[in-house]
């Protein structure tokens, strides 16, 4: 698919296979395009005015930009989480059970507590906020907010999430953690990781791709990309001879 | 295809210590076989002597080339071709401590044949020594330049340096039948034979160890796994 800002073509020519239950990280200078290809995935970039995509984006076989896809429904399925994590101004608990009530998934609260608690324990945050649900998630460390936000993203059982940079603002013991729940996250979603940190790509992905000027250079699995990359620019990029 | 400079300046630097350590301690290993042999061909002790006090400079800088490697891995984390190039240097370190060592065994093994009359006129002596040290020399030189042609070429030849043992012992075998008085030395003889086929074998792994650094392709016990 190639992809414009206005006159401005950000993106030439990618192909690739996002692969289901697999890591996949996306890596490069910034500027290469990297974020943009990945909003393209759940149509993010469709609230930047004049954006263009030419060819196709599927999500199991339907094309992402037709005219029939509903987008907050696409969106449901393919959910994103940002670099700042961005908790509403509310409690824990409704930072979860929100995206249940928008999309009317629960009605009784019963069933709204239980998907909290998975979605909370899948997001390894529960016993760290299982005594303090009802209040402010802005009372949270900023880690612990990173994994609120993958938790909100969970509570609508998407099938795949998008992550941009969602550990470049924590620390290194938060990192881990995020680094730990996406590696068991996997099992049951298909992720897709834009990251600055190389050894983070390098520890939690399966698959990678570099990005350079627009173009995927090269998708390689992510050991091989690592040890013995088939392209030059990459192997120049990831051992740090760049530019 | 030359190398581009790495962004971090220190990082370069690193790499580049590590690289002049790994081939001074290649060229002294390669100096001390070449001294070894020359303390037996022209019958010279103190020569001998001087390869074993040698080795503690070769102990050295073993030590200090893998601290560096640590030191590299730790701090830089590197990754592809310097990964590679880091692991390579953590092997090959080995291969040139071991040359040493052999050289001191050789070294060792002419100080007490200098002491006993000559066997035989050493001809086949030289040629294999030299056999042994141009493939040495051959597969550092390999390493310095990242030539894997170089390094497959090194492969081949230490076939030749087998050969080369396997008919110095045949030959030393008829010295022994026919004068049991021969057999101390022939058999001392027949050890340093076995050494320099040693010299052989681990240039024969440097050699394997810049062919995955070039081509990250290992093709040591006839694998041909491409990483990944």
């Amino acid at each position: 698919m190639n992809f414009f800002y206005g006159i401005q073509q950000a993106l030439f020519n990618i192909d690739l296979q996002i692969r289901k239950n697999l890591i996949t990280a996306l890596i490069g200078p910034s500027g290469c395009g990297k974020s943009t290809f990945l909003r393209s995935l759940n149509r993010m970039n469709d609230l930047i005015a004049g954006t263009r995509v030419e060819g196709r984006v599927e999500l199991d076989g339907e094309d992402v930009y037709s005219d029939q896809m509903d987008i907050i429904h696409l969106r449901r399925r393919v959910g994103m989480i940002f670099q700042r994590s961005n908790p509403f101004p509310m409690s824990i608990y409704d930072n979860v059970a929100y995206g249940l009530r928008v999309n009317r998934i629960t009605k009784n609260r019963f069933t709204t507590d239980e998907i909290v608690e998975k979605t909370l324990r899948g997001a390894a945050l529960w016993d760290e906020v299982k005594d303090r649900l009802s209040k402010s998630a802005m009372q949270l460390s900023g880690g612990q907010q990173q994994r609120l936000c993958i938790a909100r993203a969970l509570a609508v059982e998407p099938e795949v999430l998008l992550m941009d940079e969602p550990a470049s603002a924590l620390d290194p013991i938060s990192t881990a953690r995020i680094e730990e729940l996406i590696h068991e996250l996997k099992r049951d979603y298909t992720i897709v990781i834009v990251t600055h940190n190389m050894q983070q790509a390098a520890r939690v992905s399966d698959e990678t791709g570099f990005f350079l000027n627009g173009h995927m250079v090269e998708f390689s699995e992510t050991r091989r990309l690592f040890t013995a990359p088939r392209n030059r620019e990459t192997e120049d990029y990831i051992t740090g001879r760049f530019g | 295809m030359p190398e581009r400079e790495h962004t971090s300046k220190s990082f370069e630097q690193q790499l580049r210590t590590l690289k002049d350590r790994l081939l001074l301690m290649g060229h002294h290993a390669e100096k001390m076989i070449a001294d070894a042999m020359h303390a037996l061909v022209e019958r010279r002790p103190s020569l001998a002597e001087e390869v074993i006090k040698s080795d503690d400079t070769l102990d050295q800088l073993e030590l200090e080339i893998d601290n560096l490697c640590y030191e590299i891995l730790a701090l830089e984390h590197p990754v592809a071709r310097d990964l590679r190039f880091v692991a390579t240097a953590l092997k090959i370190v080995r291969d040139i401590e071991r040359i040493g060592d052999i050289a001191v065994n050789i070294a060792e093994r002419s100080r007490e044949l200098i002491q006993e009359p000559v066997l035989k006129r050493l001809i086949d002596f030289p040629i294999m020594a030299d056999a042994a040290q141009r493939i040495l020399k051959d597969s550092l030189d390999a390493f310095v330049n990242s030539d894997a042609e170089l390094a497959e070429k090194v492969i081949r030849d230490d076939r030749l340096i087998d050969d080369l043992n396997e008919r110095m012992f045949r030959e030393l075998l008829t010295y022994m039948m026919e004068d049991t008085r021969y057999i101390s030395r022939a058999m001392k003889l027949i050890f340093i034979a076995k050494h320099l086929e040693r010299v052989g074998d681990h240039s024969s792994n440097i050699a394997e160890m810049v062919i995955f650094l070039v081509r990250g392709q290992d093709i040591r016990h006839g694998a041909r796994v491409d990483r990944g």
